[in-house]
């Protein structure tokens, strides 16, 4: 049996955080209504002329430049003519060519598993417009609702050959590229809502042959999840049918959650002939360094970027920074708790234990919570000085949580401060020695686990105020007396 | 430079237009006429010379985003051949 490796190309299409569509005012939003966010120019009448939404413009030109891209200076649209009934007027306006598209041979760095980077080169990122929307209705017939029509879309396409080669190098592009997006601010990146897409076309060939196998393209991939899974059996089916003797036809494939499979959406016969042409309702676009290095300027630290100097900078593991980085709420509250001199371990352990636990049990978002950092970074301090337990902290914020107080005024309030006085502790050993003869017989003769129960015994006496480290020193003392 | 009939079919179906025989034939010899003057356009040195795409000197022409009004859904359905609960109703789609 001969070894196969897999190529992934990636296609993904982000629709594009503005307030009105492409080439007319029509507002962006989800839901509502059918056909009630439209206009002529979107419905493609005669005698419309669509005019450019500058914003949109901006936003992928930031993207273009956070994923490394080389940016046409002079850039134009372009009609891709198909006739479909999503798309009202016989034609999508999009971008065509090689150095046309706003971005090109750009990349972006994915974490790897072990620390190392992973490069995955970007072929274009191109603006278009989005299409509507086609429903099945049960009475016979498709029924059209073009409130999506014209929403700016952009799209993300990765370079051939692939340097994607696995089911969860794709999803982890995907991850990294999506929080880019949203670090970025251009899209929400709701990919159950379709507002980020995506289209992996997949491949395989025999290890050590260089002639790349027939693609398959595969569609309604809602989650991460189904792009690892659909990657991952398309995968598994190539390589079974040529194993079967048989090839891979190029076509179009279509994932079913439910039955974890993909299922022949269409043949693709020839490349489909779209006879792009340069769109005459549509001016070209002419850019300047200044204007470019001023969009430049605006970039965030992104993700990778962040992950990074967390982990160098502040100490945290790997998976730790990776944790914070994911999350832009997180990240807020993370950076809000560094500058209040919080220590990153300890803020990094709440905040993705009980206090993510906690929002977690009531859907809530960090900055819905009555938590601030400034709660984290005192709770990690009254634990730090010892003047309360972990054990009793996690009551402390649990408090806190509730009725937003800050923690060392719950702590002062119900007298819950952790005892490190060392004549304290030993009285309370000294009572618990007392009242357990057998306990310390036992010991004595050698039985020495006993002592983890005695000291449980110590803590119980304390109500879980006592430091448990003295508790432990202490306990010993006293037995080996 | 010259055009088959089998490429008129195609393009004809492309642009989805009904045609018969004599039509294709036809339209071969007109096709055929134009693309003869292109053959001559061809034969100019146009090295040197920047791509244009568009006949007027205008660039950047672009709006602020910002939301406008829309159209009424009633007038937005008024031409359409059927409509039923606000969306435009076309014969079955088979694919996705
Ligand atoms: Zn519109």
């Amino acid at each position: 049996m001969s070894n196969f490796v897999a190529s992934v190309g990636m296609e993904v299409h982000a629709e594009l955080n503005t307030q009105s569509k492409m080439f007319c005012r029509c507002p962006v939003s989800f839901g509502g209504e059918p056909n009630t966010r439209v206009c002529p120019i979107c419905m493609g009448l005669p005698g419309t002329l669509p005019v450019p939404n500058r914003k949109a413009i901006e936003l992928v030109l930031k993207t273009a430049l956070a994923l490394n891209c080389t940016i046409a200076m002079h850039s134009i649209f372009h009609r891709k003519n198909y006739f479909y009934p999503d798309l009202p007027k016989g034609y999508q306006v999009s971008q065509y060519g090689d150095t046309n598209p706003l971005g090109y041979d750009g990349y972006l760095e994915i974490p790897g598993p072990d620390g190392e980077t992973k490069r995955v080169k970007i072929r274009r990122v191109h603006l278009e417009e989005d299409t509507g929307k086609l429903m099945h209705l049960p009475s016979g017939g498709s029924g059209v609702d073009y409130n999506r029509a014209g929403v700016p879309l952009m799209e993300i396409v990765t370079e051939f050959p692939p340097d994607i080669t696995t089911p969860d190098e794709a999803k982890d592009y995907l991850t990294q590229l999506r929080q880019t997006l949203l670090y970025l601010g251009v899209c929400d990146g709701k990919m159950e809502e379709g507002s980020l897409r995506c289209e992996p076309n997949i491949s395989v060939r025999i290890e050590g042959t260089d002639k790349y196998g027939t693609k398959t393209e595969l569609k309604n991939l809602n989650s991460f999840r189904s792009v690892q899974m659909g990657v991952q059996f398309e995968v598994r089916r190539q390589i079974a049918v040529i194993e079967g003797g048989g090839t891979v036809a190029q076509e179009t494939r279509g994932w079913n959650e439910q039955k974890e499979a993909s299922y022949l959406m269409r043949i693709k016969e020839a490349e489909n002939d779209y006879r792009y042409f340069p769109d005459p309702d549509l001016v070209p676009m002419c850019f300047d360094d200044e204007y470019i290095e001023s969009l430049r300027a605006t970039l965030p630290e992104l993700p990778l970027a962040k992950l990074r100097r967390y982990e160098n900078d502040l100490g945290l593991s790997t998976y730790d920074a990776g944790v914070i980085a994911a999350d832009l709420n997180r990240v807020e509250f993370f950076e809000a708790a560094m500058e209040l001199g919080g220590d990153p371990k300890a803020v990094c352990n709440w905040l993705t234990g009980d206090f993510a636990k906690l929002l977690n049990d009531q859907g809530l978002m960090p900055r819905e919570s009555k938590i601030t950092a400034a709660h984290i970074v005192e709770l990690t301090k009254l634990i730090a000085d010892n003047t309360i337990s972990g054990k009793t902290a996690k009551d402390v914020f649990a408090k806190a949580f509730k009725d937003g107080r800050m923690p060392s005024e719950i702590v002062k309030e119900s007298g819950a401060t952790q005892i490190s006085d060392d004549s304290v502790i030993r009285n309370l050993i000294l009572d618990v020695l007392n009242a357990n003869p057998e306990a310390v017989t036992k010991y004595k003769s050698g039985q020495m686990n006993v002592k983890g129960f005695l000291v449980g015994q110590v803590m119980r006496s304390s109500g879980g105020r006592a430091n448990p480290e003295m508790v432990q020193k202490i306990v010993s003392e006293e037995l080996e007396k | 430079m010259s055009i088959s009939l089998d490429e008129v079919r195609h393009v004809a179906k492309l642009a989805r237009l009904e045609l018969d025989e004599t039509e294709i034939l036809s339209l071969q010899g007109e096709l055929n006429a134009l693309l003869g003057h292109f053959a001559d356009i061809q034969g100019i040195d146009v090295s040197g010379v920047a791509p244009t795409s568009h006949a007027v000197s205008l660039q950047n022409v672009w709006s602020e985003d910002a939301v406008g009004p829309c159209l009424p859904r009633e007038k937005a359905l008024k031409n359409s051949a059927m409509s039923k609960a606000g969306l435009f109703v076309v014969p079955q789609i088979i694919e996705d």
